[in-house]
Parts: structure tokens; C-alpha cells; sequence
């Protein structure tokens, strides 16, 4: 029977419903996407140099820098520019005018932008070299010249102090990893054997005394070479640093600036689309290579970058065989009862639990009692020196929590994708005569492994992007890459940097908001590529598994 | 309907279904049948002697007490729901894998009881061989579907399982189709391909016994009568227990057919005189269409 009303056609067609269900689809895929652009928007741009402005205002006062952005004050009316003016030595960074002050305002073509290595960017034109360390020429054009000096101090750094800083760094590592632990280990074992009441003349406190001095004796001449180097050291970078450029201000204040200060210059009024492109790849290459400085304000993200690969690593290697091991026995051999479905509940909550959480058990279980323990054991005298081995936040415990986070994901998937497998597949292997061991290895592991795949995706995505745990387990604001040349070579136990976290610390934990703004953009879409990256392979390899293990008509 | 056995057959009875062609007796030497009497098998190769399966509170089997003769087709019939496929299951212990299910009685295989807990299921699932209504070849390839029970069994000389494998492909017509794409997937074969491949599956671990749950109930007509062939190609050379509701099948294929109703054994006897003189009612009734 027809409906008689059009209306009611309507509403029994279930034209609503497709409605509803579209628009949804439509919204979620608009936040992600507006979600996306903004973040490609600002990430991207980020390294593009933009032109740099000379303004002058109307009380004769003058200004060079970036202009970044216009905003009109809702109440009075009035716009304003925002300007990225560097110097920071000189006032603040960044300056707010009023769009009516500005007199005039154009792009010279001999603006240079700086960037240094301390004080974030100098804006100003090139002056004079003062180079009492060679004969610089006088000759060419400013960047020439500038060139030419940056080339010649990089060469005598090079020759003289990174000579003298690798040895240096080399006698403190020793003094710090090596000797230090020893000599804490040598006090340690003398006290604990006097308090036994070894009488003080026993061979061992003799001899332990004896080794104690040895060390003591090595320490100290240790230092004794380390504060040399270290004097040496300054000294010659003094030295180094008396070569300065001489620039100008938009106020025509003159600045000398150590060469040895100078990352790199551009002048983005003169650049092509080449040189800026150019410039561009640089940056991109310092970001991906270098160790972040000024506060992670600037420079590369290199060991945020292999700290947030390394940990997701660790994790999937802890929670993957874990996971896929207990879904296999949730879904093949535990037998189904109340206690079996009170687990998968426990389950299927468990990925229900703030991250936080996760956090603090990590800390508390991890962290104290197994990290605890085991120093205890191994390490007594770096816990009573407070410098805990294992018994504080590092990479390890950081990745085991996040494993624990995402292992819930992997049971579940594994336990599906096996139930998924059709009974005649089990019965075909069993009735050739396969164990169920056999039956399990052979062809059901083999056959599930792309929904497998599926959580471990879903997993490693999540663990990528967690931070809250991390926080509490063993991220840190700076550390150095946990992995150098002496023995494990890489450095479980060792604190480490993560982009997520960096994400937090520079947007939230800066000094300087407006500065760090770029660069958490530039974090988030690193992370975003990161995580992107890693499914994709993921993903790959799931598809392949997919044609390998496809089933037609079963 | 035609089928391309190789053996002579014979012309189809008026009585009682049309359309049903006899078998010629057992050709392979030295086994011999007296069509007179289903109780006058010599050599059993498995004897079923009162057995019972309960699932959980519901009798299944009821009493089943049957003879199967070595180097025969034996067909199972009878309505769905009957338990002729669990009854087939216990003759390898798959019904062990479902939860539940209890039998009593006893069920020889030469002589030794297999309901016996302290067997040896995955002996006797090598002495025996299955293939399903279903064909599940598993994902990998051609050649090592073939090769995976002698695989699990332990067999590792590369010289052996290529032997075996082709003569098992050779053995379930299969090897002129895919001697060329060994290393391919399985799966991508056809449904009739599938089964043949678990045919030879079966095969390769050299069972005496093969167990057949309605092996054509899922393929298209072709296929169908190629099993068939191979069915009675298999022959004389293994025993074959065949469960099928396609009576036409049971007729073209078996030596011997058991009718099941309800769980209980109706009547067993040679096919052909259990297609054209029922002894029983419920046959009768079954075999002409009046019910089932």
C-alpha cells in the first residue's frame, strides 16, 4: 500500500536517515580537513623567508622586519600590523603598529635577516667586517665579503676549537660515565665492608682503598685536564669571536655580531624562487639533522624526531608479540566462561582508561618498583648518590607504558581477525592430522595476521601520538639522542625527547609564545608525517598479506 | 544424466526411481560382495557396533551398528538433520572439536576401538583423511597445500614431497591444470579446482581411509562429475565413505549405501539392490521422492 502523503514517502523512503548519516560523514571530514589545512597552512610556510619590510612610522621612528599579521581591534576600530623585528637584544621581538602611524613603508633590497645562534633573528643592513684574525678584503658586495669572512671563520673553528672541543667533550664523558660510576661503586663496596666489621687492615678494604685512590688519582687528573681544555677553549672561541660583521639597524644603530654567532643569513628581498627554495631545502635539512637550540625555539628536532620513532619501535615490539600472543589465547584455547568474558571485558575497557592513568601506573610500577628493584640490585651506589639508573623516567619504560596502552587494541583485533576464520580452515588442518599448535602456526596465524596488522596500525597511531604518559615516564624538555659510541650503543635507560612533548613544552612551557609559534607548527606536522609515514608502511604491508592470504568463496 | 566413468554402467532400473543408474560390481580383485545380504562383509576395514552421540542432551546417532568393506565406496543418504555428517565426523574424531558431544559404543578401525580417549586422534586422522562439503584450501600455495600434512608429519627431503605432490595432483586430475603454476596461490584456482586440490591433500599423506562430506554440494555441474570420475578413479585403492543428499550420486558413485533417518540406520545394503528393491518403508519412501 502507498503511503498517501508525500511526506509520509518521505520518512518511509529513510531519505532523512541518508541525510543524516551524510552530513555527519560531511562534518567530520570538514573538521579533519580544516584541521589539516591549518596545520599544512602555517607548518609549510614556515621556512618560506618572506620579504622584509622597512616602515617608518609617524614619529619619525623606523622599523625592519616581517610583517606576519593584520588585525582590527572590534572595539575602536583601528588595524594593526604585526611585525617580526628580531633583535631581541634590543626590545622585544615582535612590535604591534597601528596601520594610520605608518608613513611609509618599503622592502630595501639590502636587508639582511640573521639567524643566530643566540637572541633568535637580527634584522639591519650590512656595514663593515672587523676581522683581527685575518685580512678580510674590501672589495665585492656585501655578501661577498660576508661569505667569504663566514667561510674563514667555519675553516679556523674547525682547525683550532672543534679540535680542542671533541677532546674536551671527550675527557667529560669520561669523567662523567666512566670514573664517576666507579668511584661511587668503590665507596659504596668500602663502607658496606666496613660497616661488616671488616677489621681495617683486611686485604680487601686495603686493597678497595688502594683502587679508590687510583680512581681518585685518575679523577683528579682528569680535571685537572678538563679545566685546562676548558680555559683553552674559551679562549680561542674569545678569540674566534672578536671577528665580527658590523650591521645597522632600521635606527641606524650600529651592531657588531660575532661570525661565529651567525647561523646563516638571507636577504629575502633579493631571493629568486631558486635561492628561496634553496634555502628552504636547508632548513628542512637542519630540522630533520640538527639539535634544537635556544630553548627549542630554534634549530633541528633531530632527537625529538628518533626519540618518537625509537620509543614507537619499542613499544611495538613489546606490545605486538604480547598482544597477538594473548588474543591467540583468548580466542583459540581459553575456554569461553564467565571468567574468559569478564577478561575480554576487562578487555575492552582497559582502551577506555585516560592515558594519564597509564601514566602514573607506569611511574609507580615501572618506574619505582621495577626500575627500583633493579637498581637496587645492580646499581645500590648510584641510588644512594640519587642518580638512579633504571629507577627513573627513560625511553624504556616510556615505550613498556605505551605498549601497555595500546595492547588492548592488538587483543582485540587478533582475537577477531581469528574468529573471523572460517571453521572449515581449522577442520581442513586438523584433518590431515595438524596439533592445534601446528593448525595455529601454520595457517591461522598466517590467515589473521592482516587484522593483525589492522590493530597494530590502529596501536602504533595511537602510541605516536600520546603524550600525557610520556610526561611522567621519561620525555624531557633537551637530551641528547640516546644513542653514541660507547657500550650498549643505544641507550634504553636514558631520558628522551618526543615530538608530542616538544609540541607541549614549546606552546605552553615557552618564555616566548609569539617565537615559538612556527615551530609548533612545524612539530605537529613532523609528528603527523611521522605517524602518516609509519601506518603507510604498515598499511603496505598489510595489503600485501591481504593478497597473499585472500579467501575467494569461503 | 551422463557421467564419463570409465567403467561400463549399466541401464538405468525402471523401479524405483527412473532416472538412477546402476553400479557394476566391485571391480577391484579379490574383493568380492554377496549383493544378498548387507551383513555378509568379509572384510570391514570399520565396524560401527551400537554406537550412540549425544549433543549435550539430544540424541544424534541412535544405535548405529554398520559395517564399511575395505576398498569400497560406501555412500551415506538420507534428509538433512539425519546425522549422517556426524556420523561420518566420528569416524575421525571431528566431532571431538565441537564441544558437548558424547558418544557411546564402539567403532573399529582394523580391529582397534578409535572412541578410545587414549588414542592417537592425529594418527588416526592420517590413517583417515576428510575432505568437506566446503572446499578449504588453505592461503598458500598450490604445492604446499598438497605438501602441508607430510609437512606437519615431519616430512623435510625437498625430493619426496615433490614426488608426492605430483602424484597426489596426478592421482585428483588436478596436475595437468596447474603442473605450471605449483608456486601460485591456491585460492586463486577455481571452486572445483579448490576441492580437487583438497582431494589431493588428502591423498598425499596416503590415507586408507577417505572421508567425503557432501564433496560436490558446493560446486556447478561439471566440476561435480569430475569429482565424481575422480571418486571412482580413487577406487579399489582407498575406502571411500561419501556422505551426499544427491541420490543420483549416491547411485553413480557408491558400491554400497547406508540410508540414515533421524539418527538411526534405516537400512544398508549394495546400491544398487538398496535403489531397486528397498527393504524398508522409510527407504522406499525416501528414495522415490515421497519425502526428504
Amino acid at each position: 500500500m502507498r503511503p498517501r502523503k508525500a511526506t509520509q514517502r518521505f520518512w518511509r523512503q529513510g531519505e532523512p536517515f541518508v541525510w543524516a548519516s551524510g552530513a555527519a560523514l560531511a562534518l567530520t571530514l570538514s573538521m579533519t580537513a580544516v584541521l589539516l589545512g591549518v596545520v599544512l597552512r602555517n607548518g609549510l610556510g614556515v621556512f618560506w623567508p618572506s620579504p622584509v619590510a622597512e616602515v617608518e612610522l609617524a614619529d619619525g621612528t623606523r622599523l625592519l622586519g616581517e610583517e606576519l599579521q593584520t588585525q582590527i581591534n572590534p572595539d575602536t576600530g583601528v588595524e594593526s600590523v604585526k611585525f617580526k623585528v628580531g633583535n631581541m637584544e634590543d626590545g622585544p621581538a615582535f612590535r604591534w603598529v597601528e596601520k594610520r602611524v605608518i608613513r611609509k613603508k618599503f622592502y630595501p633590497p639590502g636587508a639582511f635577516v640573521l639567524e643566530r645562534l643566540t637572541n633568535m633573528n637580527y634584522y639591519g643592513t650590512f656595514q663593515d667586517l672587523q676581522t683581527p684574525g685575518w685580512e678580510s678584503t674590501t672589495e665585492g658586495t656585501p655578501a661577498e665579503r660576508l661569505d667569504a669572512a663566514l667561510a674563514a671563520v667555519r675553516d679556523q673553528y674547525n682547525q683550532v676549537v672543534q679540535p680542542l672541543a671533541d677532546q674536551q667533550a671527550a675527557v667529560a664523558e669520561e669523567l662523567k660515565s666512566r670514573l664517576k660510576y666507579q668511584i661511587l661503586r668503590a665507596e659504596y663496596d668500602r663502607k658496606h665492608r666496613l660497616a661488616e666489621g671488616a677489621a681495617p687492615d683486611a686485604d680487601a678494604v686495603v686493597r678497595l682503598e688502594k683502587h679508590l685512590a687510583e680512581l681518585r688519582a685518575d679523577e683528579q687528573r682528569l680535571k685537572q685536564k678538563s679545566d685546562r681544555l676548558t680555559a683553552e677553549l674559551s679562549e680561542k672561541e674569545a678569540n674566534l669571536r672578536r671577528n665580527v660583521a658590523i650591521f645597522r639597524d632600521a635606527q641606524g644603530r650600529e651592531k657588531p655580531i660575532a661570525l661565529l654567532d651567525i647561523v646563516r643569513y638571507t636577504r629575502p628581498n633579493q631571493m629568486g624562487f631558486g635561492s628561496k627554495a634553496a634555502h628552504y631545502g636547508a632548513k628542512i635539512w637542519e630540522l630533520l639533522t640538527a639539535d634544537p637550540r635556544e630553548s627549542n625555539q630554534d634549530g633541528g628536532l633531530y632527537p625529538a624526531i628518533f626519540g618518537t620513532v625509537l620509543m614507537v619501535f619499542l613499544m611495538a615490539a613489546t606490545c605486538f608479540p604480547l598482544g597477538v600472543v594473548a588474543g591467540v589465547y583468548l580466542g583459540e584455547y581459553a575456554k569461553e566462561g564467565p571468567l574468559v568474558r569478564l577478561v575480554r571485558i576487562a578487555v575492552n575497557n582497559l582502551a577506555g582508561i585516560p592515558s594519564i592513568v597509564y601514566g602514573v601506573f607506569g611511574l609507580g610500577f615501572f618506574i619505582y618498583l621495577i626500575g627500583g628493584q633493579f637498581d637496587a640490585w645492580f646499581f645500590p651506589e648510584r641510588v644512594e648518590a640519587g642518580e638512579p639508573v633504571f629507577g627513573q623516567g627513560c625511553i624504556l619504560w616510556a615505550s613498556l607504558t605505551l605498549g601497555l596502552l595500546t595492547i588492548p587494541v592488538v587483543i582485540v583485533s587478533t582475537e577477531e581477525a581469528l574468529r573471523a576464520i572460517p571453521r572449515g580452515v581449522r577442520e581442513g588442518s586438523y584433518a590431515l592430522g595438524a596439533t592445534k599448535l601446528q593448525t595455529l602456526w601454520r595457517v591461522l596465524v598466517p590467515m589473521a595476521s592482516p587484522g593483525m596488522m589492522t590493530g597494530f596500525i590502529l596501536a602504533m597511531a595511537r602510541a605516536a601520538g600520546e603524550v600525557a604518559p610520556l610526561m611522567l615516564t621519561g620525555a624531557v624538555k633537551n637530551a641528547p639522542v640516546p644513542l653514541d659510541s660507547t657500550f650498549p650503543f643505544l641507550h634504553p635507560d636514558r631520558q628522551f625527547m618526543h615530538l608530542g612533548y616538544h609540541i607541549l613544552d614549546i606552546s605552553c612551557k615557552s618564555p616566548n609564545v609569539e617565537a615559538t609559534k612556527p615551530m609548533v607548527y612545524v612539530t605537529t606536522l613532523l609528528l603527523l608525517l611521522i605517524v602518516l609515514s609509519l601506518s603507510s608502511v604498515a598499511i603496505y604491508l598489510r595489503s600485501r598479506m591481504r593478497k597473499r592470504y585472500y579467501m575467494r568463496a569461503i | 544424466m551422463k557421467t564419463t566413468r570409465t567403467t561400463p554402467t549399466m541401464p538405468s532400473t525402471p523401479e524405483p526411481i527412473q532416472h538412477v543408474m546402476k553400479l557394476p560390481p566391485p571391480h577391484v580383485a579379490g574383493v568380492s560382495r554377496d549383493p544378498s545380504a548387507a551383513e555378509g562383509i568379509r572384510d570391514p576395514i570399520v565396524r560401527s557396533q551400537n554406537l550412540h552421540l549425544y549433543y549435550g542432551a539430544t540424541e544424534a546417532l541412535k544405535d548405529i551398528t554398520l559395517d564399511f568393506p575395505r576398498h569400497d565406496v560406501t555412500a551415506l543418504i538420507g534428509p538433512s538433520g539425519c546425522g549422517k555428517s556426524t556420523f561420518l565426523r566420528c569416524l575421525n574424531r571431528m566431532n571431538d572439536l565441537i564441544d558437548g558431544v558424547r558418544t557411546t559404543g564402539v567403532i573399529e578401525l582394523d580391529g582397534r576401538d578409535i572412541t578410545d580417549k587414549s588414542l592417537d586422534v592425529i594418527e588416526l586422522r592420517r590413517r583417515v583423511g576428510m575432505v568437506f562439503q566446503k572446499p578449504t584450501p588453505f592461503p598458500k600455495t598450490i604445492y604446499e597445500n598438497v605438501a602441508y600434512g607430510l609437512r606437519i608429519a615431519g616430512v623435510r627431503r625437498k625430493a619426496v614431497l615433490d614426488e608426492i605432490v605430483e602424484k597426489s595432483l596426478r592421482r585428483a586430475a588436478l596436475w595437468d591444470e596447474v603442473k605450471d603454476r605449483l608456486h601460485d596461490s591456491a585460492l586463486g584456482l577455481s571452486g572445483g579446482q579448490h576441492q580437487r586440490v583438497c582431494i589431493a591433500r588428502a591423498i598425499a599423506v596416503d590415507p586408507e581411509i577417505i572421508l567425503m562430506d557432501e564433496p560436490c554440494s558446493a560446486l556447478d555441474p561439471r566440476s561435480t562429475t569430475r569429482i565424481e570420475d575422480l571418486i571412482g578413479q580413487l577406487r579399489g585403492q582407498y575406502t571411500i565413505i561419501i556422505v551426499t543428499h544427491n541420490m543420483q550420486q549416491a547411485a553413480r558413485v557408491s558400491d554400497w549405501t547406508a540410508f540414515l533417518y533421524e539418527g538411526a540406520l534405516i537400512e544398508f545394503g549394495p546400491t544398487d539392490r538398496l535403489f531397486t528393491k528397498p527393504q524398508k518403508k522409510e527407504t522406499e519412501d525416501y528414495i522415490t521422492g515421497r519425502f526428504g
